[in-house]
């Protein structure tokens, strides 16, 4: 009886092999005259405000351009994954998309984790990776391969310092998340500070599930000399350091937010303490603010209102920055009359004037992002709503 | 045939032999990764088994020690100058005399206080992982250097999968032995009655903390052996719900079943990939497969399969 047991453990075993080997079936080899793109996005998981839009972006504009007749005829078949915010499990996925699907080109990764995490991939297979993810080491140091659509952190400490300069404020104060997004902000912003005359002269952390900054803003408004306070973070956080900001009675000393609360979440979760905020944001978000001789103003509000009438939700600037990545590969590939991995890269790396959600893209051999601070407009809550702030005040 | 090999000879072997020609099967290296990502997870998984099944204490918090061998391998080339190999074993003691050191006071916790003591302990490693961004690169991970082993670069699917298959085949060994040792008679001493084992002279604290520091040895080594293989390491695979991925697999593979914690892997691993082609619904049909699986085999799958075998012979 006893050895009946082993055999059928060995059975179960081997029910698995058979599990491992079956889904060469389901992955069956598709018609050849399509171009493969592959993506993997934080769909799901704690990052899915950021997979979420980039996912239903991306499957809307691919029917469209199929609806259109493809690119140089040939229809674009979109492959994602979802890794749930998972490093681990985005390599995987980038594995299959490489191995498996043979994709030509990604377009994807939601955050820098899970970027970061694939990158040795598609360097390795020598496929172009247009990433969503937000950090400035995806692109620095340049990688052949790897290119990224969104603002980097630390244009967004430059945006917010020049405007500190063009105030003549000297001396400020920092409160940083300790999350991914605000540490990775934190170190920027210390990094270019100088740069711009500006000195930190009190600098406080929270954690990212803190629920109240009383005591690190305390300690700001006892530090003498404070002429203006930078925030990085993401998330509910810079909400409450916004309302804790109001209740100590800082107001008169102007508080700067990231872009990583660019969005009508914030100027809910903070209330009236909101008012006077201010913070450097994509044009995507006041799309109907923009004057018409905007470069960016038909990109923009033809983005959102395709976007809007789609879903019924908000637009974002994340989704943007996957109809960026999307529409610079297209771009590249008509260029390069071809869906060559090489060819394409290299179109990639020419692109030139492109105007996105996030800016207008000029890349080069030396810069895989292709934007300057002019793809950020300071915004400021006025009655519960951003106005654009006028270069200079 | 069978009975003369005796039992845990013939579960190596077909492990062996499984290992052996999955390969002939495997179209692309993407099936090599998926691979080696199940030998990876049962390393850990079947250390943990060790301290769950056998010797019937709870670890909430297992990933923590899977992120200080992870770490290891990042930190130790990267900011020490230590060879990638020497990294794995100072990973491996490290996690073992935290498991020493920690264990001493928190074994004597039991039920419920023990879970919350060991999951205490994996959110600390995976805080002291997340804020010390000089070392650990933060939030965002740090790359890990490509081992090398005199003068040949390792990388690649194909080769690493046979280093985990490896790594699996020891590591199973050494658990199956486990169980014919006095040691190994001990924790199921302690597994079915700690006051028994304490009358019969078990020294019941002592074993309970071997069995810590083997499964905190063997997520450690897993640990290292993922990082190297994906060139990458992030706070993640120090974090909870990587804990209660290990402990998933365990529970679901069957508790106390060394080929319970493979089975339980490999389905965990292999099965998110598989729901794929569901797209929306996957991760609810991987859901309802746990539930329903948790509720009509509460053993767990390899030790009712066993035992619906035995039911069928009788």
């Amino acid at each position: 009886m006893a050895h009946y047991t082993h055999v059928l453990r060995s059975v179960a075993v081997g029910a698995t092999a058979l599990a491992l080997s079956s889904f060469s079936l389901m992955h069956a080899a598709l018609a050849a005259s399509t171009i493969k793109l592959g993506s993997v996005l934080s769909i799901t998981g704690p990052a899915s405000f950021l997979g979420d839009p980039e996912d239903k972006t991306l499957k809307m504009y691919v029917d469209k351009i199929n609806a259109a007749g493809g690119v140089d005829g040939q229809k674009i078949e979109l492959v994602v994954y979802d890794d749930g915010g998972d490093a681990n499990k985005a390599r995987t996925f980038a594995t299959r998309l490489v191995e498996d699907d043979k994709v030509v080109a990604m377009i994807g990764g939601s955050t820098t984790g899970t970027t970061m995490a694939m990158i040795p991939v598609f360097e390795e297979a020598q496929i172009p990776f247009i990433s969503f993810a937000g950090a400035v080491e995806i692109i620095d140091p340049v990688r052949k391969y790897v290119f990224k659509t969104p603002h980097t952190d630390k244009m967004a400490c430059e945006k917010i310092f020049e405007n500190i300069k063009a105030r003549k404020f000297t001396k400020v104060a920092m409160i940083s998340g300790t999350d991914g997004f605000g540490s990775s902000m934190r170190a920027q912003c210390l990094k270019v500070a100088p740069n711009y005359g500006v000195s930190i002269v009190a600098e406080e952390t929270y954690g990212p599930r803190d629920s109240d900054m009383t005591a690190q803003l305390t300690k700001i408004k006892n530090t003498a000399g404070v002429e203006a306070v930078v925030n990085p973070g993401f998330g509910q956080g810079p909400a409450i350091v916004t309302r804790n900001y109001a209740q100590l009675g800082m107001s008169s000393t102007p508080l700067y937010q990231s872009h990583g609360v660019a969005s009508k979440s914030f100027i809910e979760l903070a209330g009236p303490a909101a008012e006077g905020v201010r913070l450097p944001a994509a044009a995507l978000l006041v799309a109907d603010k923009l004057p018409d001789n905007d470069p960016q103003k038909k990109v923009v509000t033809d983005y959102k209102k395709t976007y809007e009438d789609a879903t019924k939700q908000p637009v974002s600037t994340f989704g943007g920055h996957a109809y960026d990545g999307l529409y610079i590969l297209i771009d590249a590939m008509k260029r390069a009359k071809s869906t060559d991995p090489k060819k394409v890269r290299d179109e990639i790396e020419t692109t030139k004037g492109f105007v996105g959600t996030g800016g207008i893209v000029t890349m080069s051999p030396t810069d895989h992002l292709g934007l300057d601070l002019s793809a950020f407009r300071m915004l400021e809550v006025k009655n519960g709503d951003w106005t654009l702030v006028q270069p200079g005040s | 045939m069978l009975n003369l090999l005796g039992r845990r000879s013939v579960i190596l072997i077909v492990l062996a032999v499984m290992m052996a020609v999955l390969p002939l099967l495997f179209p692309s290296s993407y099936y090599f990764r998926v691979a080696s990502l199940v030998w990876v997870s049962a390393l850990a998984a079947i250390g943990l088994n060790i301290l769950m099944g056998k010797a019937g204490q709870v670890s909430l918090g297992h990933a923590g020690f899977f992120g200080i061998g992870a770490y290891a391998v990042a930190i130790g080339p990267a900011h020490l100058g230590l060879n990638a190999l020497l990294a794995v074993l100072v990973g491996a003691l490290l996690s073992a005399v935290l498991a020493f050191l920690v264990g001493r006071p928190i074994l004597r916790l039991k039920g419920h206080y023990l879970a919350i003591a060991t999951l205490g302990l994996g959110v600390l490693v995976a805080m002291v992982i997340t804020t010390e961004s000089g070392w650990t690169g933060g939030p965002d991970g740090m790359p890990v250097p490509k081992l090398s082993l005199f003068g040949w670069r390792v990388s690649g699917s194909t080769t690493w999968y046979w280093i985990t298959a490896g790594l699996l085949l020891i590591g199973t060994w050494f658990a199956l032995n486990l169980d014919d040792t006095p040691t190994g008679r001990a924790f199921r001493a302690l597994h079915d009655s700690e006051v028994a084992a304490r009358t019969a002279g078990v020294h019941v604290e002592r074993f309970k903390l071997q069995a810590f520091v083997i499964a905190a040895v063997y997520a450690s080594v897993a640990g290292s052996a993922l990082a190297m293989m994906n060139g990458f390491v992030n706070p993640d695979q120090a974090g909870f719900l990587h804990s209660v991925e290990l402990v998933t697999m365990v529970v679901l593979g069957g508790l106390g079943s060394i080929v319970g914690s493979i089975v339980g892997a490999a389905v965990l691993v292999v099965l998110p990939q598989l729901l794929t082609v569901f797209q929306d619904y996957e991760h609810f049909l991987l859901g309802l497969i746990i539930i329903v699986s948790m509720i009509f085999m509460r053993d767990g799958m390899v030790p009712m399969l066993a035992k619906l075998a035995r039911r069928a012979r009788s």
